[in-house]
């Protein structure tokens, strides 16, 4: 119960504090402009040109919703009463990441009217809404998870911030920098990328092998910044 | 309740502490006393579990902090040296926070928090932002934090840094009141604040146990001689001559401040006092003031750190 205690806390720290604000009207200006042009430009009842551009958004907004997540906690001090009281390291870590995942899921809420508009004034396929979203949590999972690994790293959160983006662009270019390769280099390397296995949620399937990529992508962040917490055991 | 045994640890480059042992009885305020970088705040975060020791054990209640390390944690109550806050909440949704961490029972939670809140006096600043507290506040919301759980064992550091006087003397005075009920230990490298609050004292200088005891044990082991203030009205050289004749009498030390009074040192377990004050009426001179004096533990602590300097590098010689 410690985890939710703790991603409870996260979430309403996130609204106490003006980024989450200043994120999510960003956000929602830039996708209600995606979602207008996708309207006007190919006059369809449909959401995929819209939601294929939010996964590059996320991009650059989910190393802003994580980077204060430890580093924070680490220039104040406070991780220090944190890892004191009687929780352990991956409790802390899953509840700032469950916290910070809960910011995401209000975000994209929010974009719900997109949909909705459509279903009132049109016919849509619901299966490409529902998967896209689903494939666009499991993404934003997995992203919030690098950019809490790299929190873990440092005390300061505009660090922490521009190593997540950094890495996030290994995995988003790992697709057209593998086309430049062949054989085994070219697959891996089209593997790693995760902008290309939300390509199936966007045409309204739902492959397992794109839920078990985002789920092992996070879970090995995940664990990953488990370890360095915990580094200090051994430093 | 708590035990040190053999404790060391090293960082890359150097030793912050080298076996430490020592034990704090159920209820007792330990003093931890020790210049800046002596090794005070490494020693309270191993204690805490915060970083492990590079040798050597150390137990809350029976629960190893390695081993055990969450069976222990759940039996401190922890102020770091910084006193981190959360400076986006406010004092009641912090202290609520701090006390689901530390698994107070959420049917206890308002009780405990109040019971906090009325304890460490911050019950008027409840739904106040903590970032717009003022540093006394601030203290006090450490100390409410570290109490939450209501915890056997409060490991405070340095608690008063930073106060000012008043409210130094009331968080003395509420850290006094927790004694018996939980067991304190403290440090600080405020002399007087150890001396008035703390049952016992150690004492560590770059690492080492330099000396354990009483504020008093501590006065009257590190005595070479005893000390009487002695305030006669008369001509003051005849009345330092005199003094200075006296049997038993080491040293006669004039108060700069006041004419007429003088420190006069005397050989241990002597006391002259009678016959200094026989004299002194004998002559015909006014007797205003004659009593004894301990060495402050200022003094001793000079003493400690200046004596053991010499001897450690015989040793690191040797």
């Amino acid at each position: 119960m410690t985890v939710f205690t703790i991603a409870g806390k996260e979430l309403r720290s996130y609204f106490t504090s003006p980024l989450a604000y200043v994120v999510t009207a960003g956000f929602l200006v830039i996708t209600g402009i995606f979602f207008a042009l996708s309207v006007v430009l190919t006059n369809q009842a449909s959401l995929r040109f819209a939601l294929d551009n939010f996964r590059v958004i996320f991009l650059f907004i989910t190393p802003l919703i994580t980077m204060r997540l430890l580093a924070e906690e680490q220039a104040t001090g406070t991780i220090e009463l944190v890892l004191t009281s009687p929780v352990r390291d991956w409790e802390v870590v899953l509840g700032k990441f469950l916290g910070a995942l809960g910011l995401l899921c209000v975000m994209l809420a929010l974009t719900l009217y997109y949909p909705f508009l459509l279903f009132v004034y049109g016919k849509p396929d619901p299966g490409p809404i529902i998967s896209g979203y689903l494939g666009l949590v499991l993404l934003g999972a997995g992203f919030i998870a690098i950019g809490l690994l790299t929190s873990a790293l440092t005390k300061n959160q505009i660090v922490a911030a521009v190593l997540a983006f950094a890495i996030l662009l290994v995995f988003w270019l790992a697709a057209p920098i593998g086309d430049v390769f062949q054989g085994t280099l070219r697959d891996i390397l089209r593997y790693v990328s995760a902008l290309d296995h939300y390509n199936d949620f966007s045409r309204g399937v739902i492959d397992t092998k794109d839920i078990v990529y985002y789920l092992s992508l996070a879970a090995a962040a995940l664990f990953a910044t488990v370890q360095v917490v915990g580094a200090r055991r051994w430093i | 309740m708590i035990d040190v045994q053999n404790l060391t640890k090293y960082y890359a480059d150097h030793i912050a502490i080298e076996n430490l042992t020592f034990h704090v009885a159920k209820g007792e305020i330990l003093g931890f006393l020790g210049p800046n970088g002596a090794g005070k705040s490494t020693t309270m975060r191993i204690l805490t579990g915060f970083i492990p020791p590079s040798a050597g054990t150390a137990a809350i209640d029976g629960f190893d902090v390695m081993k055990n390390s969450l069976e222990a944690r759940r039996r401190v109550g922890y102020l770091p040296e910084t006193t981190p806050l959360y400076t986006d909440l406010t004092v009641r949704s912090y202290l609520r926070y701090m006390a689901t961490l530390r698994g107070v029972p959420r049917k206890n939670l308002k009780s405990r928090v109040d019971d906090v809140m009325t304890k460490c006096r911050v019950e008027d600043v409840a739904n106040t932002i903590i970032g717009k507290l003022s540093k006394g506040y601030r203290q006090r919301v450490g100390l409410a934090q570290a109490l939450v759980h209501d915890p056997p064992v409060l490991i405070l550091d340095e608690p008063t840094a930073g106060l000012d006087p008043r409210q130094n003397n009331e968080t003395r005075r509420l850290i006094r009141s927790l004694a018996g009920d939980h067991t304190i230990i403290l440090s600080s490298h405020i002399l007087p604040e150890v001396s008035q609050t703390c049952q016992r004292v150690v004492i560590i200088n770059e690492g080492r146990l330099v000396a354990e005891d009483t504020p008093e044990g501590l006065t009257n082991r590190l005595r070479s001689s005893d000390r009487l203030l002695v305030h006669v009205r008369g001509p003051v050289d005849e009345v330092a001559g005199l003094l200075g004749a006296m049997p038993n009498v080491l040293a006669v030390i004039p108060d700069q401040a006041e004419a007429g009074r003088f420190l006069v040192d005397t050989a241990p377990d002597s006391d002259p006092r009678e016959e200094i004050a026989a004299e002194i009426v004998r002559r015909g001179w006014g007797l205003r003031e004659l009593r004894p004096v301990g060495m402050s533990l200022e003094e001793i602590f000079l003493k400690l750190t200046t004596e053991e300097a010499p001897l450690e590098a015989a040793e690191a010689a040797a």
